[in-house]
């Protein structure tokens, strides 16, 4: 699933915290995909490596059907611009 | 790499950037500011109860950090969001799993795996081009600094543990850095990097510490615990000195203490020159406490209070009764002595972390100083609103920098005035009526000097940066920072100009750069007129000296003769010639 970063400061560290926070529950591996680039969304160092600034085109893809739900979540709170 | 047992005298020549003498042993820390890590192979036996090791500094960081968040008051609860994240980032798996599995695989002591592991994070993120989020391995550091911590726990490696005083070696150390160690431990100080204006030669004088700085090879060189003689005044340094060297410094040390000794104890005498001119000495301070400073050494008031320190020390802005509360302090103990308060003044090495900025290719010459300000008027207007209610407790004037042109006062002057209606409709106590100065520190606002003088009570020459603007010399690059000098013709003339504006259109000339600290410069100030003279506390006993033993009738006759010199080494020497007797006192 695609989202469009919204926030002035990108995807920063509190923001990449609230996306582990959710992620911490999948079943399987959550990937976050920027430009070919491709890390695991349960660390937020790995998601801040990206350097996801405000703009960016990002995708969300679980490994597990079962974290479908999950993965929803994720977008809608990208898309909310993380409660900021 | 030297020889490390030979232990032969090492004379090593950088910029003596504070002045005096130390005798002392070598502490190295490393590019970044933190402590030297040590690195050490752990038994594979012992490999389980290293990595135990770890595991409990993460759970004594943890503990640490929630206890810091539970103790924030409510109020400020909204600021804990990072806080809240440092806990996440300490058992994030690309930090913590990544450790483990180093001290696992490659054996090593869990200090050196967890630095090995941040390192190779630093460089993800050094490839990010967003400004503001390449800066949050900032946060990552923050985390692993505090776990280093725990695990170091009572071993001597931290500075803050070291019980005695020595002298720094680093490669380079930023304001961040400079905030991190703790100064009173610091008898003097060596880096790799950096020039007579860089933020480590402004601390090392506040200090009252000796410098040398852009030594170029010295941490490579220098090992820790090394004997090292720092003589600051001449930019010498060297490492393993002799018996005789040794005693030779000695005598030095003790000829520069008593000098000082001798210098202090007339600073609370006027400045007043022999045929009975008097000038104002007054004193640079960035921290409230420093009035303390200025009012022991003798300085007639404040000429500079550089006010970006409550913006450089936290990740949001301050809030207008916070910045009226410091203003105030300083404004009170010195009435009714004038204050000078300038504006918020970012530049490049001082980026502010909240104000999410571009990545500038060229900071100094890019959006700081009354341009950011301009540009944000929410976060000035709170500033300026904490001044004028400051103002009302004592002599306050106002200071605003980099200002390029007349549309710059004339927009700084309306946003004053709609920060002092807002005060009146709210019913605020305020005084309005403070003198309003400009900083001449551009070249442009040299040469407009006559259009800036209609619209100002003062100017104050900022000699940093109008040296640096006009000479195109960064003053921090040590392939360039020679050839930045006072003295340089071009200079004098662009003083000239500014005072004698100053005295034809009847406004006052003050100067707060470096160039007013220093003793050797005074006939060349007192020949141009200068009003007021501003300067790091600490430099104005020898100043004021300076003024004391000498006569602004010879002073203007020795201006004319300089202002005809056309190379900066003609200026020295005529300085010299002219007055190095009194210079040698």
């Amino acid at each position: 699933m695609n989202v469009n970063i919204k926030n002035d400061l990108g995807l920063h560290a509190r923001a990449a915290a609230k996306i582990v926070n959710l992620v911490v529950h999948a079943k399987g591996k959550i990937w976050l995909i920027k430009d070919g680039e491709k890390v695991d969304a349960s660390s937020i160092i790995d998601i801040l490596s990206l350097g996801c600034s405000k703009g960016t085109e990002v995708t969300f893809e679980a490994e597990s059907n079962t974290d479908f739900d999950l993965l929803r979540n994720i977008i809608i709170l990208a898309e909310n611009g993380f409660g900021e | 790499m030297p020889d490390k047992d030979t232990n032969e005298e090492i004379k090593l020549n950088g910029i003596g950037a504070s002045p005096g003498i130390c005798i002392g042993k070598a502490y190295l820390v490393d590019k970044e500011g933190v402590e030297v890590v040590e690195k050490y192979f752990v038994n594979r036996n012992n490999l389980d109860s290293e990595i135990k090791r770890f595991k409990v500094a993460v759970k004594n960081a943890f503990n640490e950090l929630r206890s810091i968040i539970e103790n924030i008051p409510d109020e400020v609860r909204r600021h804990t969001g990072i806080l809240e994240t440092h806990v996440a980032l300490l058992k994030d798996k690309m930090l913590y799993d990544k450790t483990i599995e180093t001290i696992r695989n490659e054996g090593v002591n869990a200090e050196w795996a967890l630095k090995k592991v941040v390192d190779d994070i630093k460089v993800m993120f050094h490839n990010i081009s967003d400004a503001y989020l390449k800066e949050r391995s900032d946060d990552i550091i923050h985390v692993s600094d505090r776990i280093i911590k725990f695990l170091i726990g009572s071993e001597d490696v931290n500075i803050g543990k070291i019980d005695k005083r020595v002298i720094l070696v680093a490669k380079d150390l930023s304001p961040a850095d400079a905030s991190q160690i703790q100064l009173d431990k610091i008898m003097g100080f060596i880096t790799d990097r950096g020039g007579k204006a860089s933020h480590t030669s402004i601390i090392a004088r506040t200090l009252e510490v000796p410098a040398v700085l852009g030594v170029g090879n010295a941490t490579k060189t220098i090992n820790n615990d090394d004997t090292i003689i720092i003589d600051g005044t001449s930019g010498i340094i060297i490492i393993h000195p002799s018996l005789q060297t040794l005693g030779e410094y000695k005598k030095l040390q003790t000829r520069h203490e008593e000098h000082k000794a001798s210098l202090s104890r007339g600073s609370h005498l006027k400045a007043e020159t022999l045929d009975g001119l008097s000038l104002q000495v007054m004193g640079n301070i960035e921290l409230p406490e420093e009035v303390v400073s200025v009012l022991d050494h003798g300085g007639d008031g404040i000429g500079l209070y550089r006010t970006e320190f409550q913006y450089l020390t936290r990740n949001d802005f301050p809030g207008e009764d916070e910045l009226f509360d410091k203003y105030k302090d300083v404004v009170e103990v010195m009435a009714p002595r004038p204050v000078t308060i300038r504006t918020l003044d970012i530049n490049g090495d001082k980026a502010i972390s909240s104000s999410n900025g571009s990545d500038e290719a060229n900071p100094a010459l890019g959006l700081r100083a009354i341009r950011y300000c301009l540009k944000r008027p929410d976060i000035f207007k709170t500033q300026l609103r904490a001044i004028l209610r400051a103002a009302a407790f004592g002599n306050v004037r106002i200071l605003f920098p980099m200002i390029s042109s007349i549309d710059e006062i004339r927009d700084t002057k309306r946003l004053l005035n709609e920060a002092a209606d807002s005060l009146k409709k709210e019913g605020k106590i305020y005084n309005k009526n403070i003198e309003f100065g400009i900083m001449i520190e551009v070249p442009s606002a040299v040469i407009m000097a006559d259009v800036m003088a209609q619209e100002a009570d003062f100017f104050s020459i900022g000699t940093n940066d109008l040296i640096q603007y006009t000479l195109a010399i960064d003053r921090g690059n040590r392939e360039v920072a020679h050839l930045y000098h006072p003295f340089h013709p071009a200079i004098l003339r662009m003083l000239k100009h500014v005072t004698d504006v100053g005295k034809e259109k009847g406004i006052k000339v003050f100067m707060c750069g470096e160039m007013a600290g220093d003793p050797f410069n005074v006939p060349v100030l007192l020949g141009l007129g200068m009003d007021e003279l501003s300067m790091n506390p600490q430099s104005i006993p020898a100043v004021k000296n300076m003024i004391r033993s000498l006569k602004v009738e010879d002073a203007r006759h020795f201006i004319k003769e300089a202002l005809k010199q056309t190379t900066t080494m003609d200026v020295i020497k005529l300085v010299e010639a002219s007055f190095g007797e009194m210079l040698r006192q």
